[in-house]
């Protein structure tokens, strides 16, 4: 079972290979929108990147509630198998 | 005494495509044009969707003048007569009189006898519906030609005020002939649907409910919606990518044909995100050249693929023998994929 701190640094892995923002900026109070710039388009592409990542299932119904950083780090701790 | 048997009927061993030819709108409507509806940016438009500008019809360009010039390249392409063709399948959408089929009309206007003819509503995978059907007629001997035609007037079914699809849609035609093949042309289409997911891309409302609506708001002066197009975003782009590169996956599999021997890649100009994302997911080798005509004529649902196609012959960008993956995926939602060798 990955640790909080493992979350945040696999996403932020994906965050900067989709959208090109560096790893530092990827932090829990982050906005994906508002502060780093993730577009609804991409913002799919990384929760099907972190689904593999981290073997856990986003539903569409379930993305537009994550909206900061720290909401898909807690969302992957609730949720991973 | 033995039961009488009917005789079979026997096509041809193999299909392939014969001829394609498109036909773009004249007037072309830029991005700068779509800002007059929506608030937006021309840097917006282009990053959601890679679109610069889209062709909308004129009051001429009808669905049956747009198919008949379509066709009329791919028949000339071909290098056959109006009257070999044995069936006329359409493809479209957006089609606004329901009955008769418009493809009655363009097979008339062609010269094409009394060819069957009938259309088809399977929305953005339209032309690979339409072509498993035409492979199935030519193999199975109930035709020797069979024109496909994908064609759609998607700005009659515009909402200009909705910002997240008013810069999205386009119009045109495009056609292909099919007929027979001493080798495969046409590999086995990968085709299906899911009725589950028929609300992710649909229109806002039936023509009687718009009608019923009109009625009672008459003399108000209260402004009724013409039914329009609507999608949600984000469930599409999720389904198209992923879910349609395993089927693109498998019509590769099917035809015995690996992504690098392929000449093209030709999906539904759905947008370029979509396709950027699918190339990703399919692992494509950069080396095969991938059909971008979304730039210039936005998303023309059936039309798109062979309009696609067209544009990379005419361009040099594939060449005639070549291998292509087709994908077409919409609302339904439906899809098709195939291998084909280009005409």
């Amino acid at each position: 079972m990955a640790t909080k701190d493992e979350v945040l640094t696999g996403l932020a892995d994906i965050v900067n290979e989709i959208a090109g923002i560096p790893v530092e900026d990827v932090e829990v109070d982050k906005s994906f929108t508002d502060d780093l710039d993730v577009d609804s388009l991409s913002m799919v592409e990384v929760v099907v990147a972190a689904e593999e990542k981290f073997d856990v299932k986003i539903p569409d119904d379930e993305v537009k509630n994550l909206k900061t950083v720290g909401d898909a780090v807690n969302y992957i701790l609730a949720n991973a198998a | 005494m033995t039961s009488p048997q009917i005789q079979s009927s026997t096509g041809a061993a193999f299909a392939r495509i014969h001829g394609v030819g498109g036909y773009r709108p004249v007037r072309v409507i830029p991005n700068s044009e779509v800002l007059n509806w929506i608030e937006s940016s021309d840097e917006w438009i282009r990053s959601r969707s890679g679109i610069t500008e889209r062709r909308w019809a004129g009051p001429e360009e009808s669905v049956a003048e747009m198919s008949v010039q379509a066709a009329g390249k791919a028949i000339a392409q071909a290098g056959i007569g109006p009257e070999q063709i044995g069936g006329v399948i359409v493809a479209t959408v957006s089609h606004l009189k329901q009955t008769p089929a418009i493809a009655t009309e363009i097979a008339q206007r062609l010269g094409c006898g009394t060819a069957p003819a009938f259309d088809i509503s399977a929305a953005c995978a339209g032309f690979g519906y339409g072509l498993s059907l035409a492979d199935g007629m030519v193999r199975g001997g109930s035709a020797e030609y069979v024109l496909v035609i994908g064609v759609e007037r998607l700005s009659d079914l515009t909402d200009t005020s909705d910002r997240s699809t008013a810069f999205i849609f386009g119009d045109g035609a495009g056609a292909a002939i099919v007929g027979p093949s001493d080798t495969p042309g046409i590999g086995k289409v990968i085709w299906g649907s899911d009725g589950a997911q028929k609300d992710v891309i649909s229109q806002t409302q039936a023509w009687d409910t718009a009608f019923a609506k009109a009625d009672a708001v008459n003399g108000t002066g209260e402004e009724v919606k013409w039914p329009a197009l609507r999608m949600e975003g984000q469930s599409v782009f999720r389904w198209a990518v992923w879910e349609m590169a395993k089927v693109a996956q498998q019509a590769l599999d099917a035809a015995g044909i690996t992504a690098d021997q392929l000449g093209a890649f030709i999906p539904h100009q759905a947008n370029m995100r979509i396709t950027d994302a699918m190339i990703k997911a399919l692992k494509l080798p950069a080396t095969v050249p991938v059909a971008r005509d979304i730039a210039e004529t936005g998303n023309t649902s059936a039309a798109s693929i062979p309009l696609a196609m067209e544009r990379m012959l005419e361009s040099g960008e594939a060449r005639s023998g070549d291998l292509a993956l087709i994908i077409g995926f919409g609302a339904g939602l439906v899809y098709a994929a195939a291998v084909v060798t280009l005409p």
